[in-house]
């Protein structure tokens, strides 16, 4: 048995005051000065904890308040409400929605999955990624235990070009060659950030925190510079600008290099691999209607890595434009049905903002992910797309130190790992490897809606 | 079922100074105190005060809509002094599950015993799907031929079906109250239950966590729970009881096992489940013994052996083939198939395994229930709908989509002030007293009220089900299951097919 991954959390507190769904809201006017007031009896010591002189009229948007109404439901002149927090319901949009971007904040904080009481207060489904729900085993199925370490579940995918069958020499001696494979611990990696404020330490932070997590970062050829020259091994370069310019010792030390999709991908590809026979090379392509027809004709070509990469939203190019799942299951089945699937690997990114998104994906076909978003949520940010405006950061994330910044994101992809974990558990499936593709343990909304809705009401 | 009288409702008001409501009443400074308001409206909002009027009830105000009425305060009030205006707080409240309307109109059937009269939502939540997008098709009243009176309506089901040669078990109002252990909730809530099961002649089932002596007295209507960690199952507690239910999956987390914090682990607890006070206790998942349906029926022979009068009931979660947990039950030998759908409550899990693993109950069930038909064994069972049933539409809309009846266990919370804050697991445990084993906590409810609030709701329930069977013209709660034509879902059905009104 491999080493187990484990990955080492430690609570990275926030920069910035959190924001926070709701508030109390509390009047001095009317105040009957009672002996014992209400808020003294608060259960989670909110008044206590923030310092607040009770008698005092207080307008507070705190992240202490666990929203019981007992001191709204208990004071004699009703003084005492709630408030839903005007900022926190403008935060992101409507994908990025203050839910996530909260959800994604409390886990880089602490690296804790999210649990809560009571049942799930969420929509009955939604669009994307809320359209389906897994599987889980029960009675004719063991389920595997990996989130309590009682057993090992592996995380663990390849990336490259896989050989279908090995053929020997006279004596027994493999001649088939063996193409280059880069194993990586956690079926993410860090893609290019569709927006950031300026400067280094961004890129640093998450080039650190690919380090301790032992991924990849992905980093365009223009941004390569003394600082992070150092954190190369765990390195993608994206060669979006002269090829030619690309320095040789570079390239001969990386283990994957990513190109564009374009004339001449191929071509670029055995470039680079005969300077470097070791390497792995990944095609990015934008999702389109026409990537099954791309992909297979690329594989044929002798692709190793496609990186099928959607918009910020998990929407591909053109019209009408489909959502990544649903674009996914479509290549991912075209190659299956062509026989060629298991030759290659399939990279999928854009709208990945949760840890269920990361497993479902891999459910319509992806062998692992890339993130960007998640990334910058880890370390605070909201999602305002200032920056993209050249306005200045509200949470100066371009004054990050990268040591906080990796911790956080390294306790994001903690409490992600988990997740998988638990997805993976319920399924009784003991490696991620393995759940690429199980479309059939998996159940989708629009096949359950028509077999079970659709008949309603019909007489006879 | 000779002899069986329903329950008294009797008023059980909040036991929280202000209960919530959906409006805000101001009374300003002008006020004379002249005593109008408190004479003429009729829902008892106001009370006398020194000054002016209180208005102690304003939760059952029925807001700006009453401007209708020759009674509103607001219009009437002489000097103009009365504002009713929305609640900020109500914002703040519920999910979109249980909306704040929701949860308000179940906290007026748990004071009332009646339907909300204030105009509140207390039918559907705001999902967006399944329940929520789906409808009773109801004939024009005046379309029967043959008026029903609601005394002629029976909502008993019989839970052995089998034929086998165990007593036959029925039960007047087609549900049962879920498992929630003692250590998951307080002694006081988990009686409140057990007394309100007695009354209505229901159930109430123990969950995983043993057998407190203080329930003995309702061995008769107590379901005792053998799940993963048989914390807490002894020969003698199998014994006590006419109904054993094992637990393979939970639906709010489904495959993923069970986790009582150590903070919980009081020496009451621990000694209840023969553990260590203060360590955490983990039941696993699955059963380590049961890997295949054979292994499941000895499992159920065991209990059958144990207990010779038990009925048995299995309750599963909602993966893809749950047709086939189901019938593998069926041949196991159980009497009870429960189908725990994928937005049923707990303690605490993880919100990835609520809100992904397995499917919602609106799917399963009606698999299952087509599947059993079609293998010709779904009168040799009983079919329970558990894991989001939130109101006795919820509760109508399954049965008629293939349950027998349905088990609870959020609606008794909820009638007894739960506010789905979704911290049932912080600090001491839940801040209203209900999910919490701290003492000082435990202490804010009361036993009488408790059994009283939950009453009271199944009571409006069952009134509210009789108003539905009444309108299709059916006599028995029986006629309506798997009865899909008389329901419509709204994003697929033509207008030209609806025959009556949509409800």
């Amino acid at each position: 048995m491999p080493p187990k991954y484990h990955i080492e959390t430690s609570q990275a507190p926030n920069r910035f005051q959190k924001i926070t769904r709701s508030g109390i809201i509390a009047w001095e006017e009317g105040c009957l000065k009672c002996a014992r007031c209400v808020k003294k009896d608060c259960v989670y010591q909110v008044y206590e904890k923030r310092n607040l002189d009770d008698r005092q009229m207080l307008d507070s948007l705190d992240s202490v308040c666990m929203d019981c109404f007992r001191c709204v439901q208990n004071c004699p002149n009703r003084l005492i409400h709630k408030g839903l927090n005007p900022s926190y319901k403008v935060l992101g949009d409507h994908y990025w929605t203050p839910e996530i971007i909260s959800g994604l904040w409390f886990q880089a904080e602490s690296g804790r999955i999210p649990v809560s009481g009571a049942g799930y207060g969420g929509p009955f489904s939604g669009p994307g990624f809320d359209a389906m729900w897994t599987d889980m085993s029960e009675i004719v199925r063991p389920t595997r235990d990996g989130i309590h370490g009682r057993e090992y579940i592996s995380t663990t995918v390849d990336i490259g070009r896989k050989v279908m069958s090995l053929e020997f020499g006279p004596d027994g001696e493999i001649i088939s060659p063996a193409p280059p494979l880069v194993e990586i611990p956690l079926p993410v990696i860090f893609d290019i950030l569709p927006w950031s404020p300026p400067g280094d330490r961004i890129p640093l932070s998450l080039l650190y925190g690919a380090r301790a997590l032992g991924t990849f970062a992905i980093i365009r050829q223009s941004a390569i510079n003394n600082a992070v020259r150092e954190f190369l091994p765990n390195a993608i370069i994206y060669v979006d600008g002269n090829p030619g310019g690309l320095n040789t010792q570079l390239l001969r030390s990386a283990r994957i290099i990513e190109i564009p999709d374009g004339e001449g991908a191929i071509a670029l590809q055995e470039r680079l691999r005969s300077m470097n026979p070791d390497l792995v090379v990944m095609i990015r392509m934008k999702l389109s209607p026409k990537t099954p027809e791309q992909a297979l004709t690329l594989v044929a070509q002798g692709a190793e890595v496609l990186h099928l990469v959607a918009d910020e939203y998990g929407l591909e190019e053109g019209k009408d434009p489909l959502f990544i799942k649903e674009r996914l299951k479509e290549v991912h089945l075209y190659l299956v049905n062509k026989g060629i699937r298991d030759q290659i690997t399939l990279l999928g990114g854009g709208g990945i903002a949760m840890a269920e998104h990361m497993a479902k994906l891999i459910i319509c076909g992806a062998d692992a992910i890339s993130i960007d978003i998640p990334l910058l949520a880890a370390m605070e940010c909201r999602v305002c797309r200032r920056c993209k405006e050249g306005i200045s950061c509200p949470v100066e994330l371009d004054d990050v130190d990268p040591v906080w910044g990796s911790l956080r994101i390294v306790n994001l992809m903690a409490a992600w790992h988990s997740q998988l974990l638990e997805i993976l558990g319920a399924m009784g499936i003991r490696e991620a490897r393995r759940l690429r593709g199980e479309m059939g343990r998996a159940m989708f909304f629009e096949d359950l809606e028509r077999e079970i809705f659709a008949t309603m009401g019909k007489r006879g | 079922m000779t002899g069986f009288h329903f329950p008294e409702i009797k008023n059980a008001p909040s036991r929280f100074r202000n209960a919530l409501g959906k409006y805000r009443i101001t009374i300003t400074r002008a006020c004379t105190n002249c005593g109008l308001c408190v004479e003429i409206c009729p829902y008892g909002v106001y009370q006398v005060g020194s000054k002016r009027p209180k208005a102690s009830c304003e939760h059952l105000c029925l807001g700006p809509s009453c401007s209708k009425n020759d009674f509103y305060c607001a219009e009437r009030c002489p000097e103009k002094a009365i504002h009713i205006r929305l609640n900020p707080s109500f914002e703040v409240l519920g999910d979109r599950r249980w909306p704040a309307e929701l949860l308000a109109g179940t906290w007026h059937m748990a004071e009332t015993g009646a339907i909300p009269h204030q105009g509140l939502n207390y039918k559907t939540g705001d999902s967006g799907g399944g329940f929520d997008k789906i409808r009773f098709i109801l004939p024009k009243e005046n379309g029967n031929d043959k008026p029903v009176t609601d005394g002629d309506i029976s909502t008993a089901i019989e839970l052995n079906r089998s034929g086998d040669s165990r007593p036959k078990v029925t039960i007047p109002v087609p549900l049962y109250l879920g498992g929630m252990s003692f250590g998951s909730v307080s002694i006081v809530t988990m009686l409140s239950r057990a007394r309100a099961a007695v009354a209505l002649g229901t159930f109430c089932c123990t969950g995983e966590g043993g057998y407190p002596e203080e329930l003995m007295d309702y061995d008769d209507n107590v379901i005792t729970q053998v799940a993963t960690g048989l914390f807490g199952v002894r020969e003698d507690t199998i014994k006590r009881v006419r109904i054993v239910e094992f637990k393979y999956a939970q639906g709010a987390k489904p495959g993923l096992g069970g986790h009582l914090l150590g903070d919980k682990v009081t020496p009451r607890v621990a000694q209840m489940r023969e553990a260590v006070a203060g360590s955490a206790l983990f039941s696993p998942f699955p059963f380590h013994s049961v890997y295949s349906v054979e292994d499941h029926k000895k499992h159920v022979d065991w209990i059958k052996e144990i207990n010779r009068k038990a009925l048995v009931s299995v309750k599963v979660s909602t993966p893809t083939d749950v047709d086939m947990v189901a019938v593998g039950s069926y041949y196991a030998g159980a009497h009870i198939v429960q189908l725990d759908g994928s937005y049923g409550g707990t303690g605490a899990a993880p919100d990835i395994a609520k809100k992904n693993i397995a499917m919602p109950i609106e799917y399963a069930l009606p698999k299952v229930h087509k599947f059993l038909l079609a293998e010709g064994i779904r009168d040799k069972i009983t079919i329970i709908a558990s894991g989001g049933i939130r109101s006795a539409y919820d509760m109508a809309k399954i049965i008629a989509m293939g349950a027998d009846g349905v088990c609870l266990g959020t609606a008794d919370l909820v009638a007894l002030e739960c506010i789905r804050c979704h911290h049932c697991e912080s600090g001491r445990g839940c801040a209203r007293g209900i999910a919490t084993t701290d003492d000082e906590l435990t202490d804010l409810m009361e036993l009488e009220w408790g059994t009283q609030r939950i009453i009271n709701m199944y009571s409006a329930w069952r009134a509210q089900l009789v108003n539905i069977l009444k309108r299709l013209g059916m006599r028995s709660v029986a006629e309506l299951v798997g009865r899909f034509d008389v329901l419509a879902h709204m994003d697929y059905i033509r207008q030209e097919e609806i025959e009556g009104e949509l409800d």
